[in-house]
């Protein structure tokens, strides 16, 4: 490559990590190609109903609006002005020495980068409860973005079930548009929600709105409960038997359920990249190794939810973090860090926090009955991985070839983290030591058309 | 025709009306619904699981979980949560006889 082409930079997601980074890159001269799933960038929690919709960014985003508007704004005006490429809804499904392959609407086409940011979020960190492949069963984020981006209610009688603050949050926002919320199950007990309160001291004011949200559940929300199981029939869900705190049996009629407990990293692409790995105790994942401004190594670079939990406010940080440290290993002068670098001590003391209060549910997992489906994608059970797990050594991805946990369309994200604890107790090891599935390229499902070149 | 579905409409219900067809009958559905949305607006699933014997309706709605690939009558199937339905699309909750 000649030596006056200016770097080329490519950027994975365009939610508020994206976004900064893609910023960050611009205001050095450089013009980053930002490759992202979605049609309009914003990523999840900031995500943008189609054209024609008309809520205003008040009754979308509630007391994020002015920060989701302002990032919209900035990523449109750098989109028009031609300082930035946008791949919209296109997935990068494999990278391989510096070239990546991006899945978009007319097929597969490779374009390769100098140094890539990865800023691709995170998902719903789900655990199974037997009954969890029926219709009706959604994560906490699906019944969010079907608020946000559709103005829907996914059923008619929702019970939302797990732990996290988006349990309480999407509680709340359900209410509010005037859906039929009929039980919010918390299965971390009040004493643990007291224990990580100090810590969420960090931020007050962001603690304090989280209570308020809390206490507009009123009667609906319960801690410290036990999920039984989902009942359903033909069509789908048809209630959540549960016990509380108090070890009574309760029986919730509802004919749509959300799930999560936090959020689990989206790592894929890290993983192929060549990205080092650690089981992280305090989130219960994998979670990459970086330094503290997102450098991976190999002119990779991670920033927002897919490294580290913090949110959307740690996600903007570190997407201004991650070009930060791209632009001073490229010799350009760099914006300095140390302002940004003591704000995102202060999300980590919060997140730690918060992981503190609303942890996986490690109990629950590991006490799931054999014939409960643990794999969505191809209803493999936990008697099957338990089973599987044995003859595997305990290791994860000998488990994975024998009994398909893993295998399937979703290639184990919402699967793994279940699946790799139920082989820790059957093989009496920790989950860390048990290992993480392999990450597959394609991390997308790809029709083989997309392959294919005429002529 | 309005046949009660999963989800429910609690915002934006003054956009322009689609139709689509969904195993051959023809369904109403708002211009900006997703494939997901047209669909359970006036059912309960998306799909057939391959694995069990349980209707599908999606799962995580931000393209991670493909639990909501459905099927079209020329072939090709989509991504329910992302796709948006069009006017006259054809859709099928199973898949067309010609497939293996």
């Amino acid at each position: 490559m000649s030596e006056t082409l200016p770097p080329r930079i490519v950027i994975v997601g365009a939610g508020p990590a994206g976004i900064r980074a893609a910023a960050a890159l611009v205001d050095a001269g450089l013009k980053p190609v930002v490759i992202d799933e979605g049609q309009r960038a914003g990523g999840q929690i900031y995500r943008r109903p189609p054209a024609g919709f008309t809520r205003t960014a008040e009754q979308l985003y509630g007391s994020e609006a002015a920060k989701a508007g302002a990032l919209h704004a900035l990523f449109d005006r750098l989109a028009e002005a031609g300082r930035l490429t946008h791949c919209a809804a296109s997935s990068v499904i494999a990278s391989h020495e510096g070239r990546l392959h991006v899945l978009g609407e007319s097929g597969v086409q490779v374009i390769s980068y100098d140094r890539l940011i990865l800023a691709t979020g995170a998902s719903d960190r789900v655990a199974p409860v037997p009954g969890w492949q029926s219709a009706g069963v959604y994560s906490l984020g699906a019944a969010q973005i079907a608020l946000k981006a559709q103005g829907v209610a996914l059923g008619q009688r929702i019970v939302l079930i797990g732990s996290g603050p988006l349990l309480t949050l999407v509680g709340a926002q359900l209410l509010k548009a005037g859906a039929d919320v009929a039980a919010v199950l918390d299965t971390s007990p009040w004493h643990q929600q007291v224990r990580g309160l100090r810590k969420l001291a960090a931020r007050p004011f962001v603690a304090m709105r989280g209570l308020a949200l809390r206490a507009r559940l009123g009667g609906r929300y319960h801690a410290g409960v036990t999920l039984m199981r989902i009942e359903a029939e033909g069509k789908g869900v048809t209630a959540m038997r549960w016990r509380d705190a108090g070890g009574h049996e309760r029986l919730t009629e509802c004919d749509m359920i959300g799930m999560g407990w936090h959020l689990r990293a989206e790592t894929h692409l890290a993983d192929l990249v060549g990205c080092a790995f650690t089981f992280d105790e305090q989130w219960r994942q994998w979670l990459p190794q970086t330094d503290q401004m997102g450098r991976a190594g190999n002119g990779v670079y991670l920033a927002g939810d897919g490294l580290r939990l913090l949110g959307a406010d740690g996600a903007e940080i570190a997407g201004r973090l991650a070009a930060a440290a791209c632009l001073a290993d490229l010799g350009f002068p760099a914006p300095r860090a140390s302002v940004d670098l003591r704000k995102l001590a202060r999300l980590e003391r919060f997140a730690g926090g918060l992981a503190c209060a609303f942890p996986w549910p490690t109990a629950m997992v590991r006490a799931l009955p054999d014939d409960a489906v643990v794999c969505r994608c191809e209803n493999v059970t936990a008697g099957a991985v338990r089973e599987n797990g044995g003859f595997g050594g305990g290791e994860a991805n000998r488990t994975k070839s024998l009994s398909r946990v893993g295998m399937g369309r979703c290639q184990g994200r919402y699967c793994q983290l279940a699946a790799v604890e139920l082989v820790a107790t059957q093989t009496g090891c920790t989950p860390g030591a048990v290992g993480r599935f392999r990450g597959q390229a394609p991390v997308r499902p790809a029709p083989i058309g997309a392959f294919l070149r005429e002529g | 025709m309005i046949i009660a579905g999963r989800i429910v409409r609690l915002a934006e219900r003054d956009r322009a009306e689609v139709h689509f067809f969904l195993d051959g009958q023809t369904r109403a559905a708002l211009a900006g619904d997703t494939v997901l949305t047209a669909m359970l607006a006036s059912g309960h699933a998306l799909r057939k699981s391959e694995f069990g014997p349980e209707p599908r309706a999606g799962f995580c709605l931000m393209g991670a979980c493909q639990d909501c690939w459905v099927w079209q009558d020329e072939g090709p199937r989509l991504q329910a949560c992302s796709a948006l339905v069009s006017e006259g699309m054809r859709l099928r909750t199973m898949s067309p006889e010609s497939w293996p």
